[in-house]
């Protein structure tokens, strides 16, 4: 359980945040400049702010009006950063060691082999940070913050300085690191796709402020944040299985709550689960199934609400299965195929359009 | 051939002694006050710094005259030192190590504080956050990845020592065996005739000692770099 509610103003920017979190991965994501990571820091203790409280699993870290202002040493909170921030001049086994060292043996929950076999360090224990390429880098980071027994694990951006294959790798051992240990992660980002990958509570920050915050699926979808000027695209969140995948196409099949989605170029195995997520302007809507065309997924599904902006766009919801899919349209669209509540229709996704 | 006589041999001994305790005494403090000046903020850093500087650009006899005056028998700490601890500098080789330390120390501090400079607070900050005091820290962050500068502040000081003239000679005088460093010994052969050949022996001598402090360092130098680049294998 993370509590966070703190304000901290600076020359030209202030910030004035407030969540609650009690998942595993909680995810703070808007655009860079939004106060993330400044808020991050604070929860950390790199960053003190003006006023407020902060507390991790009923454990109170800083509060202003009792004067409490816990060290960052005493924090138990790890941190993987951006750079990942490794000892030069160390090993990459000292740099493992560091923090577990230094922890006391009765606050101790992980054993050094148990990390080094989950993150798959084994080869590079003897090496130095310099000889690691850029994702064995941000592994040896996060196994680092782990090995000290952190009662919570922040990680900002981990991912950003990596070319896309690695950002799969280290996503995929991240997730599988939060299937084994119980340690609640707040992950920072600005990329849609490791939020809605990896986050099961998203907390979205617009000028310091805290704009949205729930589950995946509930934040994502949101598709009223642009009327209030807030640059964020909604879409909805899928819970899908990869069902098959043609090699010759580079063409995945999920199977969903709702049907099936053809999505190109997926970096997970059939049978395992991914999340998918399809902005709202990415859906078509078409009264008949059309023939002869492109796009590969058309499911039928039936309107749930039509919501009719004060410009041009209309925010259309139609049921899919046990799906509910968020599609924007222009209302002139809305108005011409009669679109009510109940009313029958195909859904239309392109499938390079997801992912 | 260049055999050295005993007196040469003596005059090279208690120079390096002079220059080793020199700077082996000063390199604790010369470190802490880097750290202070690169790290920390406090009032009156400005003239702190301007303090630590002076021995660069005052001429070094005012630096030897001072000494004198403060640590010389009669002087308030001397007199203090010798009552109560039995300690007298004032004309002993310790005083002529203490003279060529306070020359060295700006040259010892400006290069180690450069590369404290150098280092990414950021490591540090990663390092509290894994659960290190500051104290940790230094000694295992800070200091290993500032040994490059030190290796440096050490030589120049080092070979300051060596060639320390003005604040030895004002501070303990000019005594053979206790005294009488390289420098002291070759103005002291040029000032009596027929010393010249004398002279330009302990002169050569001096170069040689120079080229040899000079390699050493830079092969340390680079040795640190790479070790804190983390290349050295």
């Amino acid at each position: 359980m993370i509590d966070v509610r703190i304000t901290r103003r600076l020359a030209g920017f202030s910030l004035d945040a407030a969540f609650t979190s009690d998942s595993g991965i909680t995810a703070l994501f808007g655009r860079s400049g939004s106060g993330k990571t400044t808020l991050i820091n604070a929860i950390a203790g790199l960053v003190t702010p003006d006023d407020g409280t902060i507390s991790v699993n009923g454990m109170c870290l800083f509060d202003r009006a009792r004067g409490i202002d816990v060290p960052v040493r005493r924090r138990r909170v790890g941190y993987v950063f951006q750079e990942g921030r490794l000892f030069p001049h160390l090993t990459v086994r000292a740099n493992l060691r560091y923090g577990f060292d230094l922890a006391k043996a009765d606050e101790r929950y992980i054993e050094f082999g148990k990390v080094v076999e989950l993150l798959g360090l084994e080869a590079l224990l003897e090496r130095r940070p310099a000889k690691l390429s850029g994702g064995e880098k941000q592994r040896v980071a996060i196994g680092r913050a782990l090995l000290a027994s952190p009662r919570l694990l922040l990680m900002d951006e981990p991912l950003a300085a990596l070319d896309h294959a690695r950002k799969q790798e280290v996503l995929r051992y991240i997730a599988r690191l939060h299937q084994e240990i119980s340690v609640p992660i707040v992950y920072v980002s600005h990329a849609v796709e490791e939020v809605v990958q990896l986050a099961e509570t998203v907390v979205l920050m617009a000028a310091g402020r805290v704009v949205a915050s729930g589950a995946v699926g509930e934040v994502m979808g949101r598709a009223d944040l642009r009327a209030q000027g807030i640059d964020f695209e909604g879409g909805t969140v899928i819970e899908a299985r990869v069902a098959a995948y043609d090699s010759a196409y580079d063409l995945a099949t999920l199977e969903f709550a709702g049907g099936q989605l053809k999505v190109p170029g997926i970096a997970a195995a059939v049978g395992e689960a991914v999340r998918v997520r399809i902005r709202a302007r990415d859906i078509a809507i078409a009264l008949t199934e059309p023939v002869d065309i492109s796009v590969l997924n058309v499911l039928h599904g039936s309107v749930v609400d039509v919501k009719a902006g004060d410009d041009a766009r209309a925010v259309v919801r139609v049921k899919v299965g046990m799906t509910v899919l968020t599609s924007r349209i222009t209302r002139y669209s809305a108005d011409r195929l009669k679109l009510v509540p109940g009313c029958p229709v195909c859904v239309l996704i392109k499938a390079v359009s997801l992912n | 051939m260049f055999a050295l006589s005993p007196v040469e041999w003596e005059i090279i001994q208690l120079s390096l002694k002079v220059a080793f305790w020199s700077v082996l005494c000063s390199l604790p403090l010369a470190v802490a006050v880097a750290f202070l000046l690169a790290r920390a903020e406090f009032p009156g850093k400005s003239l702190f710094d301007a303090l630590v500087h002076l021995p660069l650009v005052l001429p070094p006899v005012v630096v030897g005259y001072f000494l004198l005056l403060l640590l010389g028998r009669r002087g308030p700490l001397g007199a203090l030192l010798d009552e109560y601890l039995g300690i007298v500098v004032a004309f002993r080789w310790s005083g002529a190590a203490i003279a060529a330390g306070i020359m060295g120390f700006p040259l010892m501090v400006r290069a180690i504080r450069l590369s404290i400079e150098a280092i990414d607070t950021g490591l540090e900050d990663a390092a509290r956050t894994l659960g290190a005091t500051r104290l940790r820290i230094f000694f295992s962050v800070t200091l290993p990845l500032a040994l490059p500068g030190v290796f440096t502040g050490t030589l120049l000081s080092f070979a300051r020592s060596l060639g320390e003239f003005g604040a030895t000679i004002t501070f303990v005088s000019n005594i053979p065996g206790e005294t009488r460093t390289l420098p002291l010994a070759i103005y002291t052969l040029t000032q009596v005739p027929g010393g010249d050949a004398a002279a330009l022996r302990l002169s050569i001598i001096a170069i040689v000692l120079s080229v040899i402090a000079l390699m050493l360092s830079e092969w340390l130098v680079r040795r640190s770099q790479q070790r804190a680049r983390g290349h050295d294998d």
